[in-house]
């Protein structure tokens, strides 16, 4: 029997094993952030720790960062606090800090891939549950909370149990306007949100296979979602296209034997999994959440199933919905294209090719937030800003925006909003009563412009 | 680092219901906005406690009779979400530091193990027996054997789901990792030299 991809990078990474029964696992890249990273730097101050490798740990912050404009000292007090404390344990413990002068400050997950960092055959620790979207590349990365941001920092190792694996294969292609991001819902939605608890998700399949690294972020970002703290797909040759030429991927020869390494750490074919399930990509239609959690989900041409559970009835209940309802038509507030989940290139490139010519409607505020200045400058480049500005969306500045609303970006109210983000949680956006729709760029871009949740293929078909 | 083997919890516990509890519910991102972990235990639970204008809405936390509880009982997949630690500091800050619910995020239970909060299972029926109880008497005492896995409750003894890890962890002083990660210097060391990448 042949081993899996996780199965192979845990066995390179494993110190040893601990008394405790957990191991202690090496970490080959360590992201960090402002704000799950202030208090395990002063936990090392406090027992009188360094960094134990430095150059294994890059930093950038995106959570609390306005996108409104980059001036200092910040609006909100408690944000600049944060910013000057990560340029503070950064400089002092001598760590590449990518802040917004060095021109690649972005959301971590986008951050870390773009520079190169990310590669196949890793481990990979944040204080970000979203990590899980390295896997992308054939990584395995965890989301860590701070007593381990700690520990990383101060070993290079965490403690960890290993995980089961569960191959989740996407047979055949995908319909026109299917993303990755319908896929990843729908797997939550089919799965459940805690159907992961235990396991890392192994994707693959022919749909898969056709999807360029940005569409293999967004779904393995999502893995989490489903309870999945790890989520991973094999490298292949859009890898290793997608690295070359990097910053900080290998150049030349170096970068030839470390493909070899890459390749070399690819599931088998006749590797051993935990389970199984196959989806047909055929099956899969524009996504839209209608709940107060990832699984609670449907299909752009069906309607709110009839709750099984409370669960179920509490989230129609906050999201002033009712069963049986379509979710098209349902009309929004706002609308939020970015996002770790939504944020790079190929999004804004997807969303301003059906947004070219269209206004949004005038009822509607939306927002454009790169997820990194180099996805900024990459999409001024090729005139796309003008698009979404000429449209009506707000072009801002990098971060993690409305995603989870910490800097001014806020629902206010109860009002509803198509996100491209990854969470509809009660009250994620900002406000404490906001309604959040979980949906594909595509799909935003056509309820920013309609008005109201709708069918993207219907609007948008025929469009080259 | 003065950490102390938990063996038992002795206390009264506090109703949480509904399933997937998430740590935005736990701990709202705005609360977020620190570089110390201190005073997070007012921030629990905020905005399922206090409506507009700092209404209070009656969570089970605020009620007098539940004040002092070191129990919290709730349902499935509770702590789903961010990797956030404030969700699991905010709790213990609070005064809770055993969590019994369906199951839970692996994240969570994590942070939580690492910082001595004690998560256990037990299924539905068992927990909804546990709501009834505190409902009806918010003053019974709950009694939780880490060792024996054991939780009593109500003049019943009931068997609770605990990691094995976690419960070692617990038991031997060790659930907060970093002095044994660091006992293992070398070796890290001479995995590093192997590894096949560096930057």
């Amino acid at each position: 029997m042949g081993k899996n991809l996780f199965q192979k990078v845990w066995e390179k990474h494993l110190v040893r094993e601990l008394p405790s029964g957990q191991s202690q696992l090496f970490i080959g890249l360590h992201l960090i952030h402002e704000v799950t990273s202030p208090q395990a730097f002063a936990m090392l101050r406090e027992l009188g720790l360094k960094v134990a490798y430095p150059d294994r740990t890059y930093a950038t912050c995106d959570h609390i960062i306005p996108t409104d404009g980059r001036e200092r000292p910040f609006a909100d007090p408690m944000a600049e606090e944060m910013m000057q404390a990560i340029e503070r344990n950064t400089k002092e413990f001598g760590i590449q800090f990518f802040n917004p002068e060095s021109g690649a400050q972005g959301v971590v997950h986008i951050v870390g891939p773009e520079q190169g960092l990310t590669q196949p055959g890793m481990t990979v620790a944040c204080g970000d549950s979203h990590t899980a979207t390295h896997g992308a590349f054939g990584a395995i990365a965890f989301g860590i909370g701070t007593s381990q941001v700690r520990d990383v920092l101060a070993t290079q190792t965490m403690t960890i149990s290993p995980f089961k694996v569960r191959k989740v294969e996407i047979k055949g292609k995908l319909g026109e306007m299917v993303t990755s991001k319908d896929v990843i819902l729908h797997v939550i939605r089919k799965l459940g949100v805690n159907g992961g608890l235990g396991y890392a998700y192994e994707f693959c399949g022919e749909a898969v296979e056709n999807m360029s690294m940005e569409a293999r972020m967004t779904l393995c970002n999502m893995a989490i979602e489903g309870g999945a703290r790890v989520g991973y797909i094999n490298p292949d040759e859009v890898t290793f296209e997608y690295l070359k030429g990097r910053p900080y991927a290998p150049k030349g020869e170096e970068f030839e034997k470390r493909k070899e390494y890459w390749k070399s750490i690819a599931s088998d074919p006749d590797a051993e999994y935990d389970d199984v399930v196959v989806f047909e990509a055929s099956e899969i239609e524009p996504m839209v959440t209608w709940g107060i959690n990832p699984e609670q989900g449907i299909g752009i041409s069906e309607t709110i199933p009839a709750p099984k559970n409370d669960t179920m009835k509490e989230a129609l209940e906050y999201m002033k919905f009712g069963a049986g309802d379509k979710m098209e038509g349902k009309k929004i507030d706002v609308c939020f294209i970015g996002s770790c989940t939504n944020g790079r290139i190929e999004d804004f490139r997807m969303a301003a090719k059906y947004l070219k010519g269209r206004r949004v409607a005038s009822h509607v505020r939306a927002l454009a937030v790169p997820g990194s200045y180099e996805v900024k400058a990459l999409a001024e480049k090729e005139g796309l800003d003008v698009i979404f500005t000429e449209a009506g969306f707000e072009w801002r500045e990098p971060g993690c925006s409305m995603c989870l609303a910490m800097n001014p970006d806020r629902l206010k109210g109860d009002q509803i909003s198509a996100s491209t983000s990854n969470r509809n949680f009660k009250g994620r956006q900002g406000s404490s009563t906001g309604r959040t729709l979980l949906v594909s760029p595509v799909m935003a871009v056509a309820a920013a412009v309609e008005g109201c949740i709708t069918d993207c293929r219907k609007i948008f078909g025929g469009v080259k | 680092m003065k950490l102390e083997a938990i063996k038992q919890v002795k206390g009264t516990a506090v109703p949480v219901a509904g399933d997937d509890i998430d740590t935005d519910r736990i701990i709202p991102a705005r609360y977020l906005k620190c570089v110390t972990f201190d005073g997070l235990g007012l921030a629990l639970f905020f905005d399922e406690r206090f409506g507009e204008g700092g209404k209070p809405l009656g969570h089970p936390v605020d009620a007098p009779e539940y004040k002092g509880a070191r129990f919290i009982i709730s349902g499935n997949n509770f702590g789903c979400g961010s990797s956030r630690e404030h969700a699991p500091q905010a709790i213990i800050r609070a005064g809770y530091d055993v969590i019994i619910a369906g199951s839970f995020a692996e994240i969570f239970f994590g942070n939580s193990t690492t910082l001595g909060i004690v998560c256990v299972t037990l299924p539905d029926a068992e927990r909804a027996e546990l709501m009834a109880l505190v409902k009806k008497d918010p003053k019974s005492e709950f009694m939780l054997d880490v060792e024996a896995r054991t939780l009593t409750a109500g003049g019943k003894t009931y068997s609770v789901g605990i990691k094995d890890g976690a419960r070692k962890a617990f038991l031997d002083c060790t659930y907060d990792s970093l002095a044994q990660l660091l006992s293992g210097k070398d070796q890290v060391k001479e995995l590093e030299a192997k590894l096949a990448y560096r930057f």
